[in-house]
C-alpha cells in the first residue's frame, strides 16, 4: 500500500523516460527457459545476457529478458509480448528445441530475426521463406556426430549401442546419427530410451550390455547422460562409450568420478580451451566470454550460454550494416540486419567460425568442433 | 533375458519397490489423519537428497535458510493470530522459539564444523533432523487453518504447496543433478550376480522402518492416537486427541521418512531439483492400490509397480511412464466396482 502510494506519481514520468530512450535504441529480445525441466540450459544463457554487446556503432542496445519455463506455449506468449509491446528488432532464444520451433512462425509473421540457440537442426532445415528468419548459434547435431563417426570407424568399429532421452534430443541423435553410421558400415545393435528424471537406467544398460556391441553411444542434454555411463559400467560392460555435446558441462565429470574416464566426446573447442593451439581461430573470443562469465557468476560457462554469445557477436558483426538501411525500430531495419546477418562470412565466435549463407543459417565448418576425452578426471583434447 | 539379468532387474525393481512403499505409506497415513493427499511429499526427498550432497560437497546447506523462514513466518503467523485475538489463535510459547533456535542451529552447525569430515551416519542425522521439522511447520502455515475444508480444497492447497517448493528448490539447488557417495560402496558376487551394497541398504531400512511404523502404531500412546484421528476425526477429538497435534505429527513422520528416502536413493542415481515428484508419484500409485487406507496393501502395491517399472522398461525403455501409469486405470476401475459406495463427500 505504501510503495504503491509513493510509486504511483512516479510512473507517467519513468514511463515518459522510457519511451524516450526506446526510440534512441535497438531492442533486443532474450526468451531462455531459466526454470523448468531444461533450466540447466536456460540459465547459463540467462546469465549471458549481462554480457551481450550494450553498443555498437554508437547504437545502444537494450535486452528484454523472458523466462518461458521450459513450456513452448510461454514460449510463443512470451515472443509475441516482446514483438507486440517491445517492438524489439531482433530474438535471441528460446532454450529449447521444441520451444524454437513453436516462435519461429511468429517471428516470420513480424519479420524479425530470430537467434536460436538450441540443439535441433530442424530451426534453419529445410530452408523456407520462415525459417529465413532464423538464425542457428549451435552446430547442427550432423556435425557432432560425423566427427564421432569418423573417429568409430577409423577404430574399426562394426556394431553400436544406443542409449537417448526419450525427447526431441534423443530421437533427432538416433536419426542423424544412423543415417550417417549405416552409411560407414556401422550397425545400430541396440536403441534403449530413458527420461531425464529417471531414477535408474540399469534396465536399459543390462539389455545393452547383454547384445555386447563395440561402442555405446548416449545421448541426453546435460548431466542426465551421466547415469546411462555409469550404470553401464555397473552392468559390466567394457566397450567405449561415446557422448555427444550435450554432455559438454562441468558437472559431467563432478557426477560421473571414475566411470566416466576414458569416454569421448565432440563439442565446440570452449571445453579444452587451455590446450587449443594458440593460432586457432576460436581460442581468444572462447577464452574472452569463459573470463568474462567467470567474474560475473563465479563459475565455468556450460557451452549452452555461449550460443546466447554467439547471436551477440553476430548482432555486433551486422548490425553497423542495418543501420544504413534504416532506424531501429523500423521494418526496414529489422530485414536489413537479416540480409546482413546472412552475409556474416569467417566471424569467430565461441564455438567456432560462423560463414553464413542463404542455404545454411548455422554456418558452422568443422572447425566448430573437436574431439575430447576424459583422461584423469579432466578434459583433453584428443589428438 | 536370462536368470542373471532377470535377478539384477528383480533386485533394481525391489530397490525402487522398496522406497516407493515408504513413501506410499507415508500418503496413506496422512491422508488418513488428515484428509491431505501429500503432493509435496516428493520434495521431502529432493530435500534429502540435496543435503545429503551438499554436506558430501562441503557446502553450506541452504535448506536450513528455508527452515529458518519457515520458522519465522510461522511465528509471525501465530502472533499475528493472537494480537487480533482470533479465536483458534493458540498463544505463543516455547514451541515457538524451539524451531526458531533449531533452525538457527541447523545453520550454524555445518558452518562451524565442515559437513565433508563427517561420517556418513552423522551427516543423515543432520539431515534429517533439517528436513523433519519442515513438515510440521508446512501443516500449520498451509493446512492447518484450512484442515475443516473440503478435500478438494486440500488437495488443491497441496498442488500449490509443490509447484512452490519445487520454485524454490531450483533457486536453491540449481538446475543441475546431485549424487552422494554410498552409505555402503560394496558389491558381492553371490553365485555369479552382483548384488549391490546400497540396494541391501535400502531395502534393509525399509524394512526396519515398516517395522518401527507397526510397533509406534501398535504400542505407543501416540500412534494410537493417529489411529484414532484416522477412524473417525471427531470422535477423536471428543476423547481430548488434539487433530492439530495428530496432523503435526503425521507431516513429521511424512517429512522425516521422505527425507530419509532421499539419503537413501541419492548415491545410485542423481537427483534434480524437481525429481521427487515423479518417484511420490509412484508411490501413490501404489498407496491407490490401497485404496489410500490399507498401509499393506499400499507397500505392496508400491513394490509391485518398482517391478514392473524395472521389467518393463528391459522389454520397451521408451513406454515406461505410460505401462507404469497405465496400470492404475484397472486397479481404479476394480476397486470402484469393489466398493460400491461413494466415500469422498463424508467430508
Amino acid at each position: 500500500m505504501f510503495l504503491n502510494r509513493l510509486l504511483r506519481p512516479a510512473v507517467p514520468a519513468l514511463l515518459l523516460i522510457a519511451a524516450a530512450a526506446a526510440q534512441a535504441q535497438i531492442k533486443v529480445g532474450v526468451v531462455t527457459s531459466s526454470t523448468g525441466p531444461i533450466a540447466l540450459v536456460g540459465i547459463p544463457q540467462k546469465n549471458t545476457v549481462a554480457l551481450l554487446p550494450t553498443e555498437v556503432a554508437g547504437q545502444k542496445i537494450e535486452y528484454v529478458h523472458l523466462d518461458d519455463a521450459s513450456d513452448p506455449t510461454a514460449s510463443v506468449t512470451a515472443v509475441k509480448k516482446l514483438i507486440n509491446e517491445d517492438k524489439v528488432d531482433a530474438l535471441i532464444g528460446p532454450s529449447g528445441s521444441p520451444n524454437a520451433m513453436a516462435v519461429i512462425r511468429f517471428a516470420a509473421e513480424a519479420g524479425v530475426p530470430l537467434f536460436a540457440p538450441v540443439g535441433t537442426a530442424a530451426v534453419v532445415l529445410p530452408m523456407n521463406e520462415q525459417k529465413k528468419w532464423v538464425f542457428k548459434t549451435t552446430q547442427n547435431d550432423d556435425l557432432i556426430a560425423r566427427a564421432l563417426v569418423d573417429h568409430m570407424a577409423a577404430k574399426g568399429v562394426k556394431t553400436y549401442g544406443f542409449i537417448g532421452s526419450a525427447d526431441p534430443y534423443g530421437d533427432n541423435w538416433l536419426k542423424v546419427f544412423n543415417d550417417l553410421a549405416t552409411k560407414a558400415g556401422l550397425k545400430l545393435a541396440a536403441a534403449e530410451r530413458f527420461n531425464r528424471q529417471d531414477t535408474t537406467v540399469t534396465a536399459q544398460a543390462l539389455k545393452v550390455a547383454s547384445v555386447n556391441p563395440d561402442v555405446v553411444l548416449i545421448a541426453a542434454p546435460g548431466s542426465p547422460a551421466v547415469l546411462p555411463q555409469t550404470s553401464l559400467r555397473d552392468a559390466g560392460y567394457r566397450g567405449q562409450i561415446y557422448q555427444t555435446h550435450g554432455a559438454a558441462l562441468p558437472d559431467f565429470l563432478k557426477l560421473g568420478g571414475k566411470k566416466v574416464e576414458g569416454t569421448i566426446l565432440a563439442a565446440g573447442s570452449m571445453l579444452v580451451l587451455d590446450q587449443v593451439p594458440d593460432n586457432s581461430p576460436t581460442k581468444k573470443v572462447a577464452a574472452g566470454y569463459v573470463a568474462e562469465y567467470e567474474k560475473k557468476n563465479g563459475s565455468k560457462p556450460a557451452t549452452f550460454g555461449a550460443n546466447v554469445y554467439d547471436a551477440g557477436l553476430l548482432l555486433k558483426a551486422s548490425i553497423p550494416a542495418a543501420l544504413k538501411a534504416g532506424k531501429p525500430g523500423t521494418p526496414a531495419f529489422r530485414s536489413a540486419l537479416r540480409d546482413a546477418i546472412e552475409q556474416v562470412k569467417e566471424l569467430p565466435a565461441t564455438q567456432g567460425v560462423y560463414n553464413m549463407t542463404a542455404e545454411d543459417h548455422s554456418g558452422f565448418d568443422e572447425r566448430g568442433r573437436v574431439l575430447v576425452t576424459v583422461k584423469n578426471g579432466q578434459w583433453t583434447l584428443l589428438k | 533375458m536370462n536368470l542373471q539379468i532377470a535377478f539384477l532387474l528383480g533386485q533394481e525393481g525391489v530397490t525402487s519397490g522398496a522406497i516407493y512403499a515408504l513413501l506410499a505409506l507415508c500418503m496413506v497415513l496422512v491422508f488418513t489423519v488428515t484428509r491431505v493427499l501429500l503432493v509435496p511429499q516428493g520434495e521431502f526427498v529432493t530435500f534429502g537428497a540435496m543435503t545429503m550432497a551438499a554436506l558430501q560437497a562441503n557446502q553450506p546447506a541452504v535448506l536450513a535458510w528455508l527452515l529458518l523462514g519457515l520458522a519465522l513466518l510461522r511465528a509471525l503467523v501465530r502472533a499475528w493470530g493472537a494480537l487480533r485475538r482470533r479465536p483458534d489463535a493458540e498463544p505463543l510459547g516455547g514451541a515457538d522459539a524451539a524451531y526458531v533456535v533449531h533452525a538457527l542451529l541447523m545453520l550454524a552447525i555445518p558452518r562451524l564444523l565442515p559437513g565433508e569430515g563427517w561420517p556418513a551416519a552423522l551427516q543423515l542425522l543432520y539431515t534429517l533432523a533439517l528436513i523433519a521439522p519442515m513438515g510440521p511447520l508446512l501443516y500449520d502455515l498451509c493446512f492447518k487453518p484450512i484442515a475443516e475444508a473440503h478435500s478438494l480444497v486440500l488437495l488443491i492447497s497441496a498442488i500449490a504447496l509443490h509447484v512452490a517448493l519445487v520454485g524454490l528448490s531450483l533457486w536453491m539447488f540449481g538446475a543441475e543433478g546431485a549424487r552422494t557417495q554410498p552409505l555402503l560402496d560394496e558389491v558381492w558376487e553371490l553365485g555369479g550376480v552382483r548384488v549391490n551394497g546400497q540396494a541391501l541398504c535400502v531395502v534393509a531400512a525399509t524394512g526396519v522402518l515398516i517395522v518401527l511404523l507397526y510397533a509406534y502404531f501398535e504400542r505407543s500412546l501416540s500412534g494410537k492416537a493417529l489411529r484414532a484421528t484416522a477412524i473417525h476425526r471427531f470422535g477423536a477429538q471428543l476423547m481430548g486427541i488434539s487433530p492439530t497435534g495428530a496432523g503435526r505429527t503425521t507431516f513429521a513422520i511424512a517429512a522425516l521418512i521422505g527425507a530419509l528416502s532421499g539419503a537413501l536413493i541419492a548415491p545410485v542415481t542423481t537427483l534434480y531439483y524437481d525429481s521427487g515428484f515423479i518417484i511420490s508419484l509412484k508411490g501413490f500409485v501404489g498407496a491407490v492400490v490401497g485404496g489410500l487406507v490399507s498401509y499393506p496393501a499400499g507397500a505392496l502395491g508400491a513394490l509391485a509397480v518398482g517391478l514392473i517399472e524395472s521389467y518393463s522398461t528391459f522389454w520397451a525403455s521408451a513406454y515406461k511412464e505410460v505401462i507404469v501409469f497405465t496400470l492404475i486405470l484397472p486397479i481404479l476401475l476394480w476397486r470402484s466396482l469393489a466398493a460400491g459406495h461413494h466415500e469422498e463427500d463424508r467430508a
